[in-house]
C-alpha cells in the first residue's frame, strides 16, 4: 500500500451531499481487469457533455480552472454511499487526489480509500461549511494535511480529526495488511481447527 | 446476537481492530479480476477454495448466453473469472450453468447461506443474507484479495441499531418493499451509517425469506454496515433439503446451533427506531437516492418545504434531474419503462405478486416491460407455475438471469429522459442509463405501472 505522511495541496469543492459511487465511476467503466486508468472517466456524467468524454462540461465544479490540479477534495455528507466498487477510490486516486474531506462517508467507500493509500477525513459539519467559505474566498486555496499530528491547516486556522490507529498506522507507513494479518496465520489455522471440530458442515465444499 | 457472532468469529483482536474469520466469500466477474491478480503477483494462494463460490451476473446479457454477441470487454470479465476459478479450484455457476443467477439470490436458494455464518462479497448487496441470520457485508476489491489469501478481514466493531417494526401484520396491499423503503425514507441514506441494523417485530418475523431478503438487501440503502433478522421455523424450514444445507446428522446438529441465535429477550442496542407498521402504503421514490420517497398517494414535495439547506439544495437537484414538479400526485406520473428484478426483487414470490396484477392485462402501448428472473431456478419455478405465460401474454418480455437493468452493465439500459418503475434498489442519477429516471417500488407496483402506464395505488387494483 501506498503510504500517506502530509500532503500539501490544491482544494476542490463539490458541494453536493450523497454523492454515491455510480457517479464517481459510471458502471460503463468498470469493465476493466486492471486497477489502473480509472481517472479519465471519475464523476464522467457530469464531467463531460457527450457519451466519448471528449467534452468538458464547463459546469461542472472540477473543470474550473482555479481547481487544476487538485489533490484534496472537500465535499458534503455521506460522500461515496452506494456500491462497493473499489473502482471509485481508483478512479479519484488516478485524476490525482489523495484526500477527500467530508462531514460523513459511506462505510465500505471510507474503508476502501485506506486501501489505496488515501485519506479520508471526517471534520464536523461547521467544520467543513468554514473550510467551504475559506475555499471560496481563498483563490489558489491549499490545504495542509498531517496525518501523524491529525491536523488539516489552513492558512488561518488549524482542524483535528480522528481516526482509527491502526489504520492510521497501516497508512503512515504504507504497511501491506495482507502481510500484517498473515503474522497471525498460527491463530488462523487454530480457529479453523476448532470451527471444524465443532461445525464439521461449513467444511463440506460447496 | 450480533455480539455473538461477531465473538464467535474472532481469531483475534487489539485494541482497535479485529481480525474477524469469514465462513463464506462470494465472487462475481466485476470486482474479483484485480484481486486474483494482486494475489497471484505477491504469490499467495486462495486459503479456502472450499468456502468460495463465484457466478457471472452483473454483466451477462440476459437475452443471449452467445458470447460473440455481448461486448468483448464483458466478455473478457466473464473469461478472466472462469480462468481464476478453474486455476483456484472455485466453485463457478458461469453464464452456461442451469443455476447460474444473481450471488445474492443463488447462495440462498442453494442453501450456501446459513444462521450465524459471516459471509461477504465484492458487492454492497451482500447485506441481503442479514435474512437468515448471518453478519454479511459487501467489501471492496482489495478486501477480496484479502480474504481470498487469509479468510478473515480486519474490522473495526460497528455498533448495532434495532429497528423495531410495530403492529400485528402488514397493511393490505403493502409488502417488504414498501417497508425498508419506507424505513429509508425514515432514517435517511445514511442513518445506519456505522451500524448494523437488527430488524425486529412480529410483522418482520411473519415475512417469508424473499420478503426478508428484500428488506436486508436495502440495509446498504441506509448507509448499513448489515442489515440482519434472528432466525426462526421459517428460516429453518426455507434452509431444510438445499442443496448445500447441512444434511443428515449435520441438520439437527446445525439447527441446534442456529437455535442460538435467536435475539435475547431485553437484548441492547446503541439505537433504537421503533416506526408502526400502520403508517406504511405502498410506496415510490420521487427523488435520486433511495430516502427521497414517499407513499403513492402523496404529492411531490416542494424543495421549499425542507427545512435543512443541504437537503433542500438535494431535492432541487433531484427534481430538475427526474423532470417533476412539486406538488404534482405521484400517480400522475406516467412510466415508459418496468424492470421486474434485482437481487432486491427478483425471487420467486416476487415474480408470483407481480403475475397476480397483470393475469389477464395488457402492458399499456406506451411501456416496454421486462421480467428478469434472478436465478435459472426461480426461472424453471415461474415457467413450472405458468408465470411466464401470464407476463409474456401481456406484453412483457421474460429473459435470462442477472443483474441486468438494476446497475445497467449488460445492454439492458435506459435511454436519455426513459422514466422507469423498478423494483431494484438504487435510483442514483444515471443508475440504470445516463438520464434515465428511476423510481423504486415493489414488484406489485411495477407490474400496476406497466398495465397503467403511470403509478397506481395497488390497494385499489381489481385483482
Amino acid at each position: 500500500m501506498k503510504a500517506f505522511t502530509t500532503l500539501d495541496g490544491i482544494v476542490a469543492l463539490l458541494d453536493r451531499a450523497n454523492v454515491d459511487t455510480d457517479q464517481i465511476i459510471p458502471k460503463q467503466f468498470l469493465r476493466k481487469i486492471e486497477r489502473s486508468g480509472f481517472g479519465v472517466h471519475l464523476f464522467h456524467d457530469w464531467r463531460y457533455l457527450d457519451d466519448a468524454g471528449t467534452q468538458p462540461n464547463p459546469d461542472f465544479e472540477l473543470n474550473k480552472p482555479r481547481y487544476k490540479g487538485a489533490t484534496i477534495l472537500l465535499t458534503r455528507d455521506n460522500f461515496g454511499c452506494g456500491s462497493s466498487r473499489e473502482h471509485a477510490p481508483w478512479a479519484l486516486e488516478d485524476y490525482g487526489f489523495r484526500c477527500i474531506i467530508a462531514p460523513s462517508f459511506a462505510d465500505i467507500f471510507y474503508n476502501n480509500c485506506f486501501k489505496n493509500g488515501m485519506l479520508p477525513i471526517k471534520l464536523k459539519s461547521n467544520e467543513v461549511d468554514e473550510l467551504f467559505q475559506y475555499v471560496e474566498q481563498t483563490e489558489g486555496a491549499r490545504l495542509f494535511i498531517d496525518l501523524q499530528a491529525q491536523e488539516v491547516r489552513s492558512k488561518n486556522k488549524i482542524y483535528n480529526f480522528d481516526i482509527d490507529p491502526f489504520r492510521k498506522d497501516c497508512l503512515y507507513k504504507g504497511l501491506d495488511d495482507i502481510g500484517l494479518t498473515l503474522l497471525h496465520e498460527a491463530k488462523i489455522t487454530e480457529f479453523e481447527k476448532h470451527q471444524k471440530e465443532n461445525l464439521p458442515w461449513l467444511y463440506q465444499k460447496v | 446476537m450480533f455480539q455473538k457472532i461477531w465473538e464467535e468469529h474472532l481469531v483475534t483482536e487489539t485494541e482497535s481492530s479485529s481480525i474477524l474469520y469469514i465462513d463464506r466469500h462470494l465472487i462475481h466477474e466485476v470486482t474479483s479480476p484485480q484481486a486474483f491478480e494482486s494475489l497471484r503477483l505477491s504469490g499467495r494462494k486462495v486459503r479456502r477454495p472450499d468456502a468460495t463460490i463465484a457466478t457471472m451476473d452483473h454483466n451477462v446479457s440476459t437475452q443471449t448466453r452467445d458470447l460473440n454477441s455481448i461486448d468483448p470487454l464483458s466478455v473478457l470479465q466473464m473469461k478472466t473469472l472462469m480462468k481464476n476459478c478453474e486455476e483456484n479450484g472455485i466453485k463457478l455457476y458461469d453464464w452456461n450453468h442451469p443455476d447460474q443467477g444473481i450471488v445474492h439470490v443463488i447462495a440462498p436458494e442453494l442453501g450456501m447461506t446459513h444462521p450465524g455464518m459471516t459471509i461477504v462479497c465484492g458487492d454492497s448487496h451482500t447485506s441481503t443474507h442479514g435474512a437468515f441470520g448471518a453478519l454479511a457485508f459487501g467489501i471492496g476489491t482489495s478486501e477480496v484479495e484479502h480474504v481470498l489469501a487469509t479468510q478473515t478481514l480486519v474490522q473495526q466493531k460497528p455498533k448495532t441499531m434495532e429497528i423495531r417494526i410495530v403492529g400485528d401484520k402488514l397493511p393490505f396491499g403493502v409488502t417488504a418493499k414498501d417497508i425498508i423503503l419506507y424505513i429509508i425514507g425514515k432514517i435517511g441514506t445514511d442513518g445506519a451509517t456505522g451500524y448494523v441494523i437488527e430488524y425486529t417485530g412480529d410483522v418482520i418475523h411473519s415475512l417469508s425469506m424473499e420478503g426478508r431478503m428484500t428488506i436486508c438487501n436495502m440495509s446498504i440503502e441506509a448507509g448499513a454496515r448489515a442489515g440482519f433478522i434472528s432466525p426462526d421455523e421459517i428460516t429453518f424450514n426455507y434452509l431444510k433439503g438445499r442443496e448445500f444445507a447441512p444434511k443428515g446428522e449435520y441438520w439437527d446438529k446445525a439447527v441446534a446451533k442456529w437455535k442460538t441465535y435467536v435475539t435475547d429477550v431485553g437484548a441492547s442496542y446503541d439505537k433504537v427506531v421503533t416506526l408502526d407498521v400502520k403508517e406504511i402504503a405502498p410506496m415510490v421514490t420521487w427523488g435520486t437516492s433511495p430516502g427521497q420517497v414517499t407513499t403513492v398517494t402523496s404529492n411531490v414535495p416542494d424543495p421549499a418545504e425542507f427545512s435543512n439547506p443541504i437537503d433542500k439544495k438535494s431535492a432541487e437537484n433531484a427534481l430538475k434531474y427526474m423532470d417533476l414538479k412539486p406538488g404534482m400526485k405521484m400517480t400522475d406520473i406516467k412510466v415508459n419503462k418496468v424492470f421486474i428484478g434485482s437481487c432486491t426483487n427478483s425471487r420467486i414470490e416476487d415474480l408470483r405478486e407481480a403475475a397476480k396484477v397483470v393475469k389477464g392485462k395488457k402492458v399499456s402501448s406506451s411501456v416496454s416491460a421486462i421480467v428478469v428472473p434472478g436465478s435459472g431456478r426461480v426461472k424453471r419455478q415461474a415457467e413450472e407455475e405458468g408465470l411466464h405465460e401470464i407476463f409474456l401474454s401481456a406484453g412483457f418480455e421474460w429473459r435470462n438471469p442477472g443483474c441486468s437493468m438494476c446497475l445497467a452493465m449488460n445492454d439492458d439500459v435506459l435511454s436519455p429522459g426513459d422514466r422507469c418503475a423498478s423494483t431494484s434498489n438504487r435510483n442514483f442519477e444515471g443508475r440504470q442509463g445516463k438520464g434515465g429516471r428511476t423510481h423504486l417500488v415493489s414488484p406489485a407496483m411495477a407490474a400496476a405501472a406497466a398495465i397503467e402506464g403511470r403509478f397506481v395505488d395497488i390497494r385499489s387494483w381489481n385483482l
